[in-house]
């Protein structure tokens, strides 16, 4: 999707695995290394705090991360994670709406936030001497928040206007809406983040203060620091400002409702007379990093590369260069999540080759795939091109920070993220022949079709 | 030469080395072994604008082309041999240059370079290739048919820049596509893709002679001097039109320009800074608190400033639903006005100059950023030593100059606007 302004990524949603060209983006960042000489404590409050070191430059990046996302929104409430994310802006008592973001860019910093399914995190970027003053605000802001429904009102607007945006607008998006929702039935990540409109219109000031007394707290949070600073300073800078707050008797818990056994595939189709080019997506239920088996998601990570990252994959190869029978085809992985998870197959036809075909084309390329064992020079050169990625991760130390923030709101451990290449490099070719048998099957699946008006009939006759 | 190569001991400046090789190309390089990695980007002057009028996308077709074979190798081999190495490796094209980017393990930097040097100086630009980029170029083209921000950038840029290569679409359109041949990528491609043409920037593990070396190796090959047409100055036009698209949505998407200042221009950074007060600054700038904070009028709105090589902009935009798009333009319209009129206020321009100079070292904080702003600097003809006074220059800017630049900035505050959607009132 085109971005048009460079504040775009105001306060968002995280809805980057909403787009095929984003899933491909999200697939590069999350394959990165873990940084020599990180480190993770926890206060006595409960806080727990990662520090990754990074000299380069006089920076660094503070991101505060809640285990808490839109799947765990009330039933009836959707949407009020990534509300109260908005309106975690409008200030405290001690410091009146405006005041912190006035005093981040005062400070030559630049801020953010953005809600995802299983987190919600606020982060800065700012020169290194500032950081002890935002973990004050940020701490002040963890359980000071004042709300009236003054500022309430127009935000809960705001949020209508993103859904609009984001959703409202854009006929693929709204595919991808269905198909979540065909896909999880039962658990709520079938429920978009920024909510459903219908119920993001009844939000108000007490649904969002409920949530946020239930869920931001210290030992529901993880402190994430990256950059020119040493572990000690940055505990101690933490200890005057998190350490503060009081414990609550115990952490929020997340239940879940877990999804049962997929046994029925699911054909969703959206036709809208706005779309010109017809687009194919086949989604399975899958095992997260945090539900799988030892080794497991590792070898879906390699699975989804092998399959369909970039020119070099098995799809590219068989449906765009030798069958012609698309323009482009790859696979995505979406292997953070507190609960089961996706893994994306999808195409887009050539100009006279029908939806249907196309599908067809890809089952067929996927049975080929699971019947045969991929050759072991494949093998290595898509778990090369992740390992390298945990390399090429060191250079930033915002994807680094956000690595970290994902895995641990996620339920994993540093040591998770640590050994994260060494468990790449022991997938093997009898592994990823086992998990497409027994993951991409077309009954654990919901395939989406987006098509110009009037052509949706002949996608049911399929 | 240390692991700290772009720490504070040293000026931003003097952090770099310029490499001249024996063959003539120059390059700025910042040295540096924090991480084991290279990162070169490069640009060639003259893109999208130069190509022939109804050729339009060529470009685009050319840099998308690159990496789909080159030398010994047809497309799938060059892919393979790129992801054996991990190497990250891409081209890509806008209305004045044609860039590339190259990234790898420093322990690979031998064959990386050795393939971009085959992208650059032999792509094969086969038949098979060609449909193939030309086809993706094109499903990408339908994707956007009916997307409220490709439908406003369009409409804007047809009635700002009539009878002008920047009216024209960089990745063509469908019609122009089919007429693209591989004649019209190689005479492209003799023209643009030259030595005299190219700025480049490198970062990281590598030192200033084997660079030298592996650039001329890289791009020696060569020709000497590019051949671009001159493209003429144009400012905005239809200054106090608006163009509306409909569209069967219930979102107004509003995009809105006037002209703005070239980077050379003595008031560029009174200019920057009028622009972060109005709509630059994310959370702080007057359209943000004025139309979404206190009113809820949107989601997304925001001013910037855009430097073509033929033309400098004000642009911004916002998206409202329809019963509320003429509101959001009247709000919008005001706030050029009473900046134009008034000035920002002392603690205003306090603000903004505190935030831009401070936050600029966070446009240096991974190497591939670094090297793009290095790349940018040479393609605006500054010297190294831009880098030290910038700052100072910002800070430079007092309330008369502020004042007297909202003027200039802002004018009488006409704006061209294009809308897609239904809007209501307009």
């Amino acid at each position: 999707m085109p971005m048009t302004q460079p504040g775009a990524e105001a306060i968002a949603a995280d809805h980057a695995a909403n787009t095929a060209a984003a899933k491909a983006a999200a697939g590069a960042a999350k394959a990165e290394n873990a940084a020599a000489g990180v480190i993770h404590s926890r206060l006595a409050n409960g806080l727990e705090i990662v520090v990754i070191p990074d000299r380069r430059a006089p920076v660094v990046t503070h991101m505060i991360w809640y285990r808490n996302g839109s799947a765990d929104d009330p039933v009836g409430k959707s949407g009020i994670a990534h509300f109260l994310e908005h309106l975690m802006f409008k200030g405290t008592h001690a410091h009146p709406q405006g005041e912190f973001s006035n005093l981040v860019s005062e400070l030559g910093g630049q801020e953010n936030a953005f809600t995802s399914y299983d987190y919600t995190a606020y982060f800065q970027r700012i020169g290194k001497e500032h950081l002890g003053t935002l973990m004050e605000f940020e701490a002040d802001r963890m359980i000071n928040l004042v709300l009236s429904d003054e500022v309430v009102g127009p935000e809960r607007e705001v949020v209508l206007e993103e859904r609009r945006m984001r959703t409202e607008n854009d006929p693929s998006a709204q595919l991808d809406e269905a198909v979540q929702a065909a896909l999880f039935p039962h658990h709520p990540y079938g429920t978009p983040i920024i909510g459903w409109g219908h119920e993001i219109e009844t939000l108000g000031r007490e649904d969002a203060l409920h949530y946020y007394r239930r869920f931001y707290t210290p030992e529901n949070a993880v402190l994430i620091v990256a950059g020119d600073i040493d572990f000690e300073t940055a505990r101690d800078l933490a200890e005057k400002s998190y350490g503060r707050i009081p414990a609550r008797d115990d952490a929020p818990s997340r239940r879940r409702p877990r999804e049962p056994e997929p046994r029925a595939h699911r054909l969703v189709t959206l036709a809208d007379e706005k779309v010109e080019q017809p687009t194919q997506e086949r989604v399975f239920l899958v095992p997260s990093y945090t539900t799988a088996a030892p080794g497991e998601a590792e070898t879906l990570e390699v699975l989804a590369h092998v399959l369909g990252g970039g020119p070099s994959s098995v799809l590219y190869d068989q449906l765009v260069v030798e069958q012609k029978v698309a323009v482009n085809a790859g696979a995505y992985y979406m292997g953070s999540a507190l609960d089961d998870t996706r893994f994306w197959v999808y195409a887009t036809p050539a100009p006279g080759v029908s939806l249907e075909r196309l599908d067809d084309a890809i089952g067929a390329a996927l049975d080929k795939f699971a019947a045969s064992e991929i050759a072991e020079a494949d093998l290595k050169r898509a778990k090369n091109r992740l390992v390298a990625e945990a390399v090429y991760a060191q250079d930033s130390q915002v994807s680094l920070a956000r690595w970290y923030g994902e895995s641990l709101a996620t339920g994993l451990s540093v040591e998770d993220v640590a050994a994260w290449p060494e468990r790449i490099d022991a997938v093997t070719a009898a592994d990823l022949t086992a998990a497409a048998r027994k993951w991409l099957q077309k009954r654990r699946a919901v395939t989406g079709f987006l098509q110009p008006e009037g052509e949706d009939q002949a996608g049911l006759a399929a | 030469m240390t692991a700290h190569a772009i720490a504070p001991a040293r000026t931003r400046a003097e952090t770099i080395q310029r490499v001249v090789t024996p063959g003539g190309i120059e390059a700025w390089l910042v040295e540096s072994y924090a991480v084991p990695l290279i990162a070169l980007e490069f640009a060639m002057r003259g893109g999208a604008a130069q190509e022939p009028a109804d050729k339009a996308g060529l470009a685009t077709l050319l840099a998308g082309l690159l990496d789909e074979g080159a030398g010994p190798y047809d497309a799938r081999a060059f892919h393979r041999a790129i992801e054996d190495l991990a190497i990250r490796l891409g081209f890509g094209c806008d209305r004045d240059t044609i860039s590339g980017h190259m990234q790898t393990l420093a322990r690979n930097r031998d064959e990386a370079f050795e393939l971009l040097r085959l992208a650059v100086c032999e792509p094969r630009l086969e038949t098979q290739a060609i449909d193939r980029v030309r086809g993706q170029i094109a499903a990408g083209l339908k994707r956007d048919a009916n997307d409220p921000d490709a439908l406003v950038a369009k409409a804007f840029r047809e009635a700002a820049f009539p009878n002008h290569p920047y009216g024209r679409p960089v990745r063509g359109d469908l019609e122009s596509l089919e007429r693209l041949a591989r004649d019209d990528l190689e005479a492209l491609r003799g023209r643009l893709l030259a030595r005299d043409n190219l700025v480049i920037a490198v970062v990281g593990a590598i030192d200033a002679a084997t660079l030298a070396a592996k650039l001329d190796a890289t791009f020696g090959a060569l020709p000497r001097a590019g051949r671009l047409d001159s493209v003429a100055e144009i400012d905005i036009h239809a200054l106090g039109q608006r163009r509306i698209v409909d569209l069967d949505v219930p979102q107004s998407t509003i995009r809105f320009g006037r002209p703005g200042l070239q980077r050379k221009d003595p008031d560029y950074f009174g200019a920057v800074v009028i622009n972060h007060i109005l709509g630059g600054g994310v959370f702080t700038a007057r359209l943000f608190n004025e139309v979404r904070e206190k009113r809820g009028l949107a989601y997304s709105v925001y001013s910037h400033l855009n430097e073509y090589d033929r033309c400098a902009m004000l642009v911004g935009g916002a998206a409202t639903k329809n019963e509320r798009a003429r509101e959001s333009l009247e709000v919008i319209q005001r706030q050029f006005a009473e900046l134009a009129a008034e000035g920002p206020t002392a603690d205003e321009l306090d603000k903004a100059k505190k935030y831009l100079t401070g936050s600029y070292a966070l446009r240096f904080d991974t190497s591939t950023k670094i090297a793009g702003q290095l790349v940018n600097l040479q393609l605006d003809d500054f010297e190294p030593s831009y880098l030290d006074e910038r700052n100072g220059r910002i800070d430079a800017v007092t309330l008369d100059d502020a004042r007297r630049v909202a003027k200039r900035l802002l004018g009488n505050g006409e704006l061209l606007v294009s809308v897609a959607g239904r809007p209501q009132g307009l």
